[in-house]
Parts: structure tokens; sequence; C-alpha cells
């Protein structure tokens, strides 16, 4: 379905791993879709495939209260599903670690894509994310370790947006 | 006759013992909950319609040798019906959903819920692929629950059929960061 995916998701896998992450829950995407299928070979990752993104969010204050680190992997529409349930992480700091591919803010052909893509940065703005940005495959790995650490080091919530650029444009035609 | 809230909380509560974590729904059960008895062990919420289900999971799979139940009300149910779908998948063994259905959303001034005009709650548990779902109906129906929530062995889903009447509230702590840590260090996790 992508164009050029790379190894960015080998890259982000080894991350999780050395960052303890022990849950991962995601809705089927087609920018995650090998960091899924990595995840879901792992015999120490649970792999929760969610029918809401929403979910997600929960399941990660639950892991927490657990003492297990999550992580939330969605496209940029889910992050619209999730803005009410963002309110258990802000009320009660539990820390939620989101990867967001994108939709509709490079090469998109499907405009229903644009109106929550272009949102993103500023919705999670107003949810009090860290918000990191990777456009390049060799960014991947340094920024997720930060933001591995910043989240669970101080219980925050932080989102690593994976841009069009690096996740490649959806084709529509074969 | 329905059952009553406080007296079928305080049942599938009695002698919890320690390995037992409890994420009432917001609302309601959180004050059945508080009424039952304060707990460490309870993770009361006051927001997150939609997500104590969730919530159940993550903690039931990060904590496998220890039970996890989630108690919560029709209407919290309604709004996160998804994650039945979610947990039937997963199944973990150490975790039960009961949902305590009174047919009204008691907090905002009794309106019906989905559940009156004959929506199926266990119904949809089971089409899930939760083997176990029972439908509790009367005092010997819950102590059976109560019996299996003190065994439990394999995912359960209960519904409990309740009175839709209003108890005086009996409100726990609200602050969200003391009840997560308070909740791990009783269960003795480092901060």
């Amino acid at each position: 379905m992508s164009g050029q995916t790379g190894d960015w998701p080998d890259r982000l896998f080894e991350m999780l791993k050395r960052g303890g992450i022990r849950q991962v829950g995601y809705v089927p995407d087609a920018g995650h879709a090998r960091l899924i299928d990595r995840c879901r070979a792992d015999s120490e990752i649970h792999d929760v495939v969610l029918t809401t993104e929403e979910e997600g969010v929960a399941l990660a204050a639950g892991a927490w209260l657990g003492g297990e680190r999550a992580a939330l992997l969605m496209q940029s529409s889910g992050l619209g599903n999730c803005i009410n349930m963002l309110s258990l992480a802000r009320t009660c700091r539990f820390p939620l670690l989101m990867f967001i591919t994108m939709r509709g803010e490079w090469e998109e052909f499907n405009p229903w894509q644009v109106p929550m893509g272009s949102i993103v940065d500023p919705v999670l703005k107003l949810c009090e994310a860290q918000v990191y940005r990777v456009s390049t495959p060799d960014d991947i790995a340094g920024t997720t370790e930060r933001a591995v650490q910043h989240v669970f080091g101080g219980e925050h919530i932080a989102a690593v947006i994976l841009s069009q650029q690096l996740v490649g444009r959806k084709v529509w035609t074969k | 006759m329905k059952l009553e809230r406080r007296p079928a909380m305080a049942t599938l509560l009695a002698g919890r013992g320690n390995d037992l974590l409890l994420v009432p729904g917001l609302g309601s059960t959180t004050w059945d909950a508080m009424a039952a008895g304060d707990s460490d062990r309870n993770f009361y919420l006051w927001g997150a319609m939609g997500g104590a289900t969730m919530i159940g999971l993550g903690l039931a799979l990060a904590q496998p040798n220890r039970r996890v139940a989630v108690i919560t009300g029709d209407g919290e149910m309604l709004m996160g019906l998804g994650s039945l779908a979610t947990i039937g998948i997963q199944r973990p063994s150490n975790l039960a959903v009961i949902v305590f259905d009174n047919g009204v959303y008691g907090e905002t001034g009794m309106q019906p819920s989905h559940t009156q005009s004959g929506v199926d709650l266990v119904g949809v548990a089971k089409a899930c692929g939760i083997e176990t779902c029972l439908d509790v109906r009367d005092a010997d129906a819950l102590a059976d629950l109560a019996r299996r929530l003190n065994g439990l062995n394999d995912t359960l889903f209960a519904r409990v059929l309740i009175a839709a009447d209003e108890p005086p509230r009996v409100l726990p702590l609200r602050d969200g960061v003391a009840l997560k840590d308070r909740f791990r260090a009783a269960i003795g996790i480092k901060p």
C-alpha cells in the first residue's frame, strides 16, 4: 500500500523493545503494517487490536496501573477519536506514548483525510502532548528513544508523528 | 424484585482479598464501590466514560497473577461497547466485566438507556466471543457470580439487573494522580 517504507518500522520496533514496551494497542493501518506485524510476532508484547483508538488510551492507563509500559499506534484520523479519553491521561498523569502516521498532509489523494490531518499538531498541543516529528528514517531511533524517556521518565503524554514523506503515499491504482 | 445496587456491590466485594483489583465506572458504580469500603486497590473513575473495560484489560494483561474486576453501569458500557469485541479477542483469564444495568442514566436525571428498550448486553458479550456470560437477576445468581469472581479463571462477563434507584452518593478521592499513585503502591510497583 505504501510507496516507500524502508526499514524505519524495524528501527522503531527495536526502540520499543529497548524501551521495555509490553503492550501495543493499534487499529490496523497501512503505514503501521510492518510495525504491527513485528509486535504480533513478539511473544513478550501483548498486541491488542482495537475497534477505536480511544480504547488504546484507556488500555495504556490500565497497563501503567499494573506496572507495564504501553504504546499506541494510530493514523492521524484516529487522534480525533481519542480526545475525550485523553482526559484520563491528563487528569491522572498517565504516561501515554503515541505513534501517529500522517494522512492528508502530502500527496494525499483522498480529501476526506485532510480535515483531521491538518489539525493533528494543534490538537496534540491543546492536549498537553509533547510532539515529535520524523520525516527521515535516520531520525526514527533517536526520536523514539527521546519520546520513551520523556513519557515514562516523567509520566507525560507524547506523540511521535510519522510524516507522510516517511510513510509514503497510499497507492490508489494498481 | 430487582437487586439493589449497594447490597449487590457489597456481596461481590465481600472478603475480596488482596489480589482483587477493582475498576468501577464513572458515576454510580464508583459511589457504590466507595460505599462498600474504600481500598487502595480501587481505581475510581470520575470521567473517561466508555474506558472502564479497557483500563481493566490493560491492567489484567499487566497483572496476570491478580484478578481484575471492572464493575460499571449500562450507560458507561454502551459508550465503550467496542471494547467487548477487543476483550473477546484477548480473553485474559483474570478479567471480569460486570455491568450494573438499571436501564437509565442515573447521573444525568434517569433518562432511559438503550438496555431499557431491549439492547441485550449479555447477547453482545456472547457474540464478541466471551464464553462465560451471565445474566444475574436474583440473589442466588448474584451469590453464584460472587463465587465465580472469587475463583476467577476465565474471562467473565455479567450483567446484573438492578433497580433504578439513587442511594446517597458516597464520594471517593477525586485526585486522579493520587488515586493512580496509591493503587500502584498498593500492588508493589515502584514509583
